[in-house]
């Protein structure tokens, strides 16, 4: 266990430093520089203004050393100020971490919740009614974007019948009810795509299970087949989809941006958006690298958790 | 697998193999339906829609589907069927070239790697690591971010995303076959490097990477859609798909339409490459079939 461990931690560390890198390389890819892009062609500044900006933003230093500075704080905890606001990065995204961390685990819940009893009924139903429905949700899930559920949501159930609100946030800590108003139509819309994705490993992972040995014995002990998909296949059938589960967090991630965005959720997500819209690039810089910090940590933790689960995984 | 291993003895037995099972498979043949309906509509978009896609028509603006206009018209009175069947062209352009970037660059330095293995193999997945250590979008939006959008920022965001596991895929591929017994005859009778790669290795690879390209291609359309609705897509008033839902939300209450006919040609597209990629799947390595 600890050499698996050990290995995936190294892996995962390599990773970190990676993304670090490349965000830090990022910057240095926009057309002409970055002070030349935040301050515009049309304000015709000297180019005196330009040095003193450079300067300022230590864009003038030679790269290596830049990037010293840059990462040195970085492993101090510091990710720079807002060039707009002049508000400190870490500061606003501890802020917004938690709205996106409550929309991530929302549509987690509201993925597994769907996925797992749709998938067992599936696989128990095989090549009946029941099946072909799952499937048909599974395909129509997968190829819908969760920006246009959203969108289709918000019509149904904000404009038409007025159930729940179509933007806004209110702290959770301030009004569970209303917080919990607030989030259903965003962890919805970001939740289907992975309840269908996970509906289909489910599904196939069980009927895997169900055709081996140790389930045969267990029929043929005469226990009732609620007892064998229950108590026997269904343990073993959900390892894959914790994997997968693990795998798709990038995606909620990736999509909580845009989800944020359609109902004004004030997280990392629309963070990010708002410092691209304004051309703030150490803000687009701090918000890629906590999402992607947050990514590499849940597929450590995954992978770790499978070891847990599945001692054949540690000798690999 | 067991097709492309056919190849040597027999072409045309393989392909009739092949064929006779993509028929049998009702997931290839809708897929490749609804892909085929999609792409000659992006093809021959210029015959099929009813009206230019962005000339402004004030009179006709936020009218509800009729026989006129079936999908209704949006803000500005265009047509959005027109519209949509325009949008295919980007949308599909966008993603197809995307698609094959990334799969010659991230393809070909994953068989490269699992050829040759040792320092250049550990680098290259090292590289694909730190780009899958990124939710694919979130690269996507970050690259573009800094690069700017367009046409072809759009293209090449979403062609490094996709080139870490199409690297994989490769590798992978590369690696089962690497030690064969034909690689290993080849290699005794003194063929070079490059051969026993290009005529022995990358046949046996084939079937994965088709299938890879296939599912990528609905990704890829997803992705595209989700950057153009972000506006990091192809500048206005060329119809994109996601431009469009995010145009169309402004009037969601007066024009609902305009959001909901892209939405479903995103939708159809998507399905079918799903569809078409789940068939091929089936068809070409029966270890993976879905059952």
């Amino acid at each position: 266990m600890i050499p698996f461990l050990a290995r995936r931690l190294l892996l995962a560390m390599f990773a970190l430093l990676g993304v670090v890198i490349l965000v830090f390389v990022m910057v240095r890819l926009v057309p002409g520089d970055v002070v030349t892009n935040l301050v515009g062609i049309d304000a015709h500044p000297t180019p005196e203004q330009l040095a003193n900006l450079r300067r300022l933003f230590g864009i003038d230093l030679p790269i290596h050393v830049q990037f010293g500075k840059w990462f040195g704080a970085l492993l101090t905890g510091d990710l720079g100020e807002s060039l707009r606001t002049n508000r400190s990065i870490v500061s606003d995204l501890a802020l917004r971490l938690p709205v996106t961390l409550e929309l991530t685990v929302l549509a987690l819940g509201i993925a597994l919740i769907i996925a797992v009893p749709l998938g067992v009924l599936a696989a128990i139903r095989r090549g009946k009614t029941a099946d072909y429905l799952a499937s048909l949700f599974a395909l129509a899930g997968l190829a819908a974007p969760n920006f246009w559920l959203a969108i289709l949501f918000i019509l149904l159930f904000s404009l038409q019948f007025r159930l729940l609100p179509s933007s806004g946030y209110v702290l959770l800590n301030e009004n569970p009810l209303e917080n919990l108003r607030h989030m259903v139509l965003p962890a919805l819309s970001l939740g289907l795509s992975l309840a269908a994705a996970t509906t289909r490993i489910t599904r196939s992972s069980l009927l895997e299970v169900l055709n081996l040995d140790y389930v045969r014995t267990a029929r043929s002990k005469g226990l009732s087949e609620r007892v064998v998909v229950y108590r026997h296949a269904l343990k073993n059938a959900l390892i894959p989809v914790v994997t997968v589960i693990g795998l798709q967090v990038g995606t909620l991630l990736g999509g909580a941006i845009i989800i944020e965005e359609i109902f004004g959720l004030p997280g990392i997500g629309r963070f990010a958006l708002e410092g691209i819209n304004l051309r703030d690039y150490p803000v687009v810089q701090g918000a890629v690298l906590v999402v992607a910090g947050a990514f590499v940590l849940v597929n450590v933790l995954v992978d770790v958790l499978y070891a847990l689960i599945d001692p054949r995984m540690r000798y690999d | 697998m067991a097709l492309m291993a056919e190849n040597s003895s027999g072409e045309p037995r393989a392909v009739r193999t092949f064929w006779r099972g993509f028929m049998a498979s009702p997931s290839a043949l809708t897929g490749l339906i609804l892909v085929a309906l999609v792409v000659g509509a992006a093809i021959f978009a210029p015959i099929f829609s009813p009206f230019d896609p962005v000339k402004y028509n004030p009179i006709d603006r936020l009218q509800g589907p009729s026989l006129k206009h079936i999908l209704g018209t949006d803000l500005y009175g265009r047509d959005t069927f027109s519209r949509v069947i325009f949008g295919a062209r980007v949308s599909l352009s966008v993603s197809a070239i995307a698609v094959t970037m990334a799969l010659i660059v991230g393809g070909g330095l994953g068989a490269l790697s699992g050829f040759r293995l040792g320092w250049f193999d550990t680098l290259v997945m090292r590289l694909t690591d730190v780009l899958l250590a990124f939710p694919a979008i979130l690269l996507a939006i970050a690259l573009l971010a800094f690069l700017g959008g367009g046409f072809w920022n759009l293209t090449l965001a979403i062609a490094i995303v996709y080139s870490a596991p199409f690297a994989r895929v490769a590798r992978a591929a590369v690696l089962r076959v690497r030690e064969d017994a034909f690689v290993e005859a080849s290699r005794a009778l003194g063929a070079s490097n490059p051969r026993i790669l290009w005529r022995h290795i990358l046949p046996n690879a084939f079937a994965p990477m088709l299938i890879e390209v296939t599912l990528r291609l609905a990704y890829a359309i997803l992705s595209e859609a989700s950057l153009s609705y972000l506006g990091l897509g192809t500048p206005p008033p060329a119809p994109a798909w996601g431009q469009m839902i995010a145009d169309g939300r402004r009037t969601l209450e007066l024009a609902p339409w305009a959001s909901i006919g892209p939405g479903l040609a995103i939708m159809i597209t998507v399905l079918g490459f799903n569809l078409l990629g789940d068939g091929l799947r089936d068809v070409l390595d029966p270890r993976l079939r879905r059952r």
